[in-house]
């Protein structure tokens, strides 16, 4: 293998995700001469493994829950049509295809911002060289400034080490046969979501999570139509039941009485939790601080060592797309010369179960934690148009403002499509509404987003529908 | 390109020239047909012009408080269409004449003849301000105003935008006071405080403020500043005061004001010098007169016609009761109440602004012992009311808690001879403490 001419550079990002290809394109924008290394496709977990592929299975698995509705002669619409037929593997092809025309858009534009692409695996040498191992030899990079943007990975259990009938969600995507019996470990959101969309195209579906409730980040009110769906698709939860490993054929799981039980699976799905990572690329050379298993970084995103920056999940949570991407920008810009810092006032989160959720800034019970008098506004999809008319009235929207001068310090909501609105809810808090603003605002009717402005106006004392 | 150009139109009859107080335009600015361009002020009156047609600014005539003289011209406008179809072009050129013919001005002035009054109304609050020195983009003027302070620790309420630019520009938001809703910082907020620098941050104990605002003196301020200057060099003053026991009067007007009619007006002490006055001036005609200095005349009027200076929310302005003689206590009453309130209301019209022969002054509400009245120019004669108060008065054997107010008048010692000034008063005096006289006929 002969050695490569080394590669010298202003900025080199390692990890092509959300956070790292969209800090490379910003900073080819700001004429940054700027080298991304990447050994998989650009995008990441979120265009590869992770957001997109998982929303597109959804949508695939919510079509033939109605195509089945519409069978069952059940559908209050009066639609009725022959018993559908889900062949996996087309599903599957019609996904990677989505995922293909956006990592290949991805790595256009990155081209056009005049970002150099190196593909492999990068390794620290030190603070300033990185080596490459690429497919036509070893290429050495050296940077003024680096951005460690690695992402993060699915956490194996010790007792249950992917392979075989264990996978990740990873694996999950990738399924081309429905599984007859899936059982998912780990009630949070990526669990739900997929475990959700494989019970809709036919598998029997069981839950099996360690603390007492369902999606443990979020309040109970939130969660209570979450788990009401569930039950209605007939998802069963085993709550604080520990996973003890396989005996056969059979996942053995330590119930809440105490007694093991034995659970017949095709496929388990695990789904407890990401880690950083931070391993096998020389990152222990630079004795990085850290923050737990998260590289430290302070409000510039800078590490502990001097032109090196962390964005996305190595820095923590919440490991989420949009964060690593806005980190990533801003880094870009620092880099750049100008003068930014992390100030946002919020990071929207959306959990695409069915209904989906929404949180934005603070719940009642954190404000309340940090001391803030609080007035809470919730308005029901019951009492929503729009909703009656998408057979989705479950849910509602939950407006936290300050009870002394009413600025919105958190937006949170459940309900069919309602991850649209998330946009609205961020908005708010980051321009520092009041609960005047908001109600003030013309909402569209008939629109789910009528329920944001009802919320608001019933947090002032004076709601109009209900 | 067609250009069409506004003039300033005839604003009032024998009006030569009028002072622009106020741009509602700038350049580049697309106005409507119709919309207001600006604000000119007459000697009395504010007059709102319109625009007649439809187009884009390119030119403004003049800077506020500049006086412009009617016929030249104001703005220049591009209309709609630049030009590309001829007939837009022929249509510019018929509506926008060449020469100063009198052909443009006719639409404008009728269309602001019937807003002049409410017209003057917006003026006269618009100006309650002082107006700054660039008033068509009176943004930066704004001042900093120490919103409600955050409580410590607290993150600034801002938008990204403003946060980024405060960032930008090297400033730490939590100094900076929002002047938002709940203390919201705005990007005016942030451009005062660039202007201002970080002096005004909050900081405990007295601040020295070194700030100075500068305020263009424009429309009625500057009209009373010259006004004053003008009577005040011209005019040597001489100023007599005399007390004035008005207990019998405030015993009779408490009695008609207790039996008047619901139809008639509230009795103050006004009307009742209003008719002493006119009687005084029938023996001193040559108080209530106008001296033309410059010809050496003196227009001795036979009309008594009584300026009543007041308080508006722009300025000091002086209705006018015209022929008082001619009115009876309760039409003194009526008139001048009425006339007062029109002038704080910002309804007056001109002609009721003007054409006084002698004035009265009055701060009695306000109190003071003295005032020394700056007369109303070309007036001779002015009248000052000070505050009633209850004095102890000797009688020759004891002391009595009377009713006492003084008169402060000033006279043009031109004209007015100390011993006339003082008879004048006098017999005001007298008037006054045997309200009787004052009805008394012959």
């Amino acid at each position: 293998m002969s050695p490569l001419k080394d590669i010298d550079c202003k900025l080199l990002v390692i990890g092509a995700g959300p956070g790292g290809y969209v800090c490379a394109i910003r900073a080819g924008q700001l004429g940054i001469d700027t080298v991304i290394v990447e050994a998989r496709k650009p995008g990441g977990t979120c265009l590869n493994i992770g957001c997109i592929p998982s929303k597109a299975l959804i949508h695939a698995a919510d079509q033939f829950a109605a195509a089945q509705r519409f069978a069952s002669g059940k559908s209050a619409l009066g639609i009725s049509a022959s018993a559908p037929v889900l062949d996996l593997a087309r599903t599957m092809h019609w996904k990677d295809a989505i995922v293909g025309r956006l990592t290949g858009g991805v790595a256009g534009l990155l081209k056009k911002a005049r970002v150099k692409t190196v593909e492999g695996f990068a390794r620290f040498r030190d603070g300033k060289t990185v080596e490459v191992e690429t497919e036509i030899g070893l290429q050495v990079i050296r940077a003024s400034e680096i951005v460690i943007a690695t992402g993060s990975e699915p956490i194996a259990l010790p007792s249950l080490p992917f392979g075989g009938k264990v996978i990740s969600s990873t694996g999950a995507l990738a399924l081309t046969k429905v599984p007859e019996r899936l059982v998912v470990i780990g009630a949070g959101y990526i669990g739900l979501e997929l475990g959700t969309a494989f019970a809709k195209m036919g598998a029997c579906v069981t839950v099996v999570e360690a603390l007492p409730r369902i999606l443990p980040q979020y309040d109970a009110e939130l969660t209570r139509p979450v788990e009401k769906r569930l039950r209605e698709l007939g998802i069963e939860v085993l709550l604080e039941a520990k996973a003890k490993g396989l005996k056969g054929d059979d996942l053995v799981v330590e119930s809440a009485a105490g007694g093991e039980v034995a659970l017949p699976a095709d496929k388990i799905l695990v789904t407890v939790g990401r880690k950083p990572a931070t391993e096998g690329f020389g990152l222990e050379e630079l004795d990085l601080d850290r923050d737990g298993r998260y590289l430290r970084i302070d409000d510039k995103c800078r590490t502990s060592m001097r032109g090196i920056y962390a964005i996305g999940d190595v820095t923590g949570e919440p490991m989420l797309a949009h964060r690593a991407s806005a980190q990533g920008e801003m880094v870009a810009e620092i880099i750049a010369g100008e003068n930014r810092a992390w100030d946002k006032r919020c990071i929207p989160a959306v959990c695409f179960t069915d209904p989906e959720i929404v949180t934005a800034g603070l719940s009642p019970d954190e404000a309340k934690a940090l001391g803030y008098e609080v007035k809470i506004g919730t308005f029901p999809f019951q009492a929503n148009g729009r909703a009656m008319t998408l057979e989705e009235d479950a849910g509602f929207i939950r407006i936290v403002a300050r009870a002394d001068n009413h600025v919105v310090l958190g937006v949170q909501g459940v309900g069919a499509g309602i991850s649209e609105l998330s946009s609205a809810f961020a908005l708010a808090i980051e321009m520092g509404a009041r609960l005047e603003d908001i109600a003030a605002t013309v909402h569209a009717h008939p629109t789910q987003s009528e329920a944001f402005m009802e919320a608001s106006f019933r947090a002032l004392g004076h709601p109009i529908h209900i | 390109m067609a250009e069409h150009v506004i003039k300033l139109p005839d604003v009032g009859e024998g009006v030569a020239e009028a002072e622009l107080v106020e741009w509602h335009v700038k350049v580049g600015d697309k106005i409507r047909e119709d919309a207001l361009i600006a604000a000119v002020m007459t000697d009395k009156a504010t007059v709102e012009i319109p625009s007649p047609v439809e187009g884009e600014i390119v030119w403004l005539g003049a800077e506020v408080g500049d006086v412009v003289a009617v016929g030249s011209e104001l703005v220049r406008l591009k209309l709609p269409g630049d030009g590309a179809a001829p007939a837009e072009d022929e249509r510019g050129a018929a509506d926008a004449p060449p020469a100063a013919t009198p052909a443009a001005a006719p639409p404008v002035a009728e269309a602001a003849k019937p807003r002049s009054a409410p017209a003057a109304k917006e003026a006269g609050t618009a100006k309650a301000a002082p107006v700054a020195s660039e008033p068509p983009r009176a943004a930066p003027q704004r001042r900093l105003v120490g919103g409600p302070p955050r409580p410590e620790g607290e993150k600034p309420l801002a938008s990204p935008a403003v946060r980024q630019r405060a960032r930008e520009g090297g400033i730490d938001l939590r100094q900076v006071p929002g002047t938002g809703p709940a203390g919201r910082i705005t990007h005016e907020d942030l451009d005062a405080y660039f202007a201002q620098g970080p002096a005004l941050a909050r900081a405990p104990g007295l601040q020295p403020k070194t700030a100075v605002l500068d305020i263009k003196l424009v429309g009625l301020r500057r009209r009373i500043a010259e006004k004053m200057a003008l009577a005040n060099a011209r005019i040597p003053h001489i100023t007599y005061v005399e007390e004035v026991d008005v207990t019998a009067l405030e015993e009779l007007r408490a009695r008609l004001n207790g039996h008047k009619r619901a139809d008639q007006p509230r009795l103050t002490l006004l009307p009742f010098l209003m008719r002493a006055m006119v009687r005084a001036i029938a023996e001193w005609p040559h108080l209530n007169a106008l001296f033309d200095d410059e010809a050496g005349i003196v227009h001795q009027h036979e009309g008594v016609h009584i300026g009543i200076a007041a308080q508006t929310p722009s300025g000091l302005m002086v209705p006018v009761v015209r022929h008082a003689e001619a009115l009876d206590l309760w039409g003194c009453a009526a008139e001048a109440s009425r006339l007062g309130e029109g002038a704080k209301a910002g309804t007056a019209t001109r002609e009721e602004l003007s054409g006084s022969t002698i004035t009265i002054t009055s701060l009695g509400a306000i109190g003071g012992v003295v005032t020394t009245p700056i007369i109303n120019h070309p007036e001779v004669a002015i009248v000052g009311v000070n505050k009633i108060v209850v004095r102890p008065v000797w009688d020759g054997t004891a002391f009595q808690p009377r009713k006492m107010m003084n008169l402060s008048s000033s006279f043009d010692h031109r004209i007015i001879d100390g011993f006339d000034a003082a008879s004048f008063v006098q017999r005001i005096r007298a008037l006054l403490e045997t309200p009787a006289l004052i009805f008394m006929e012959g």
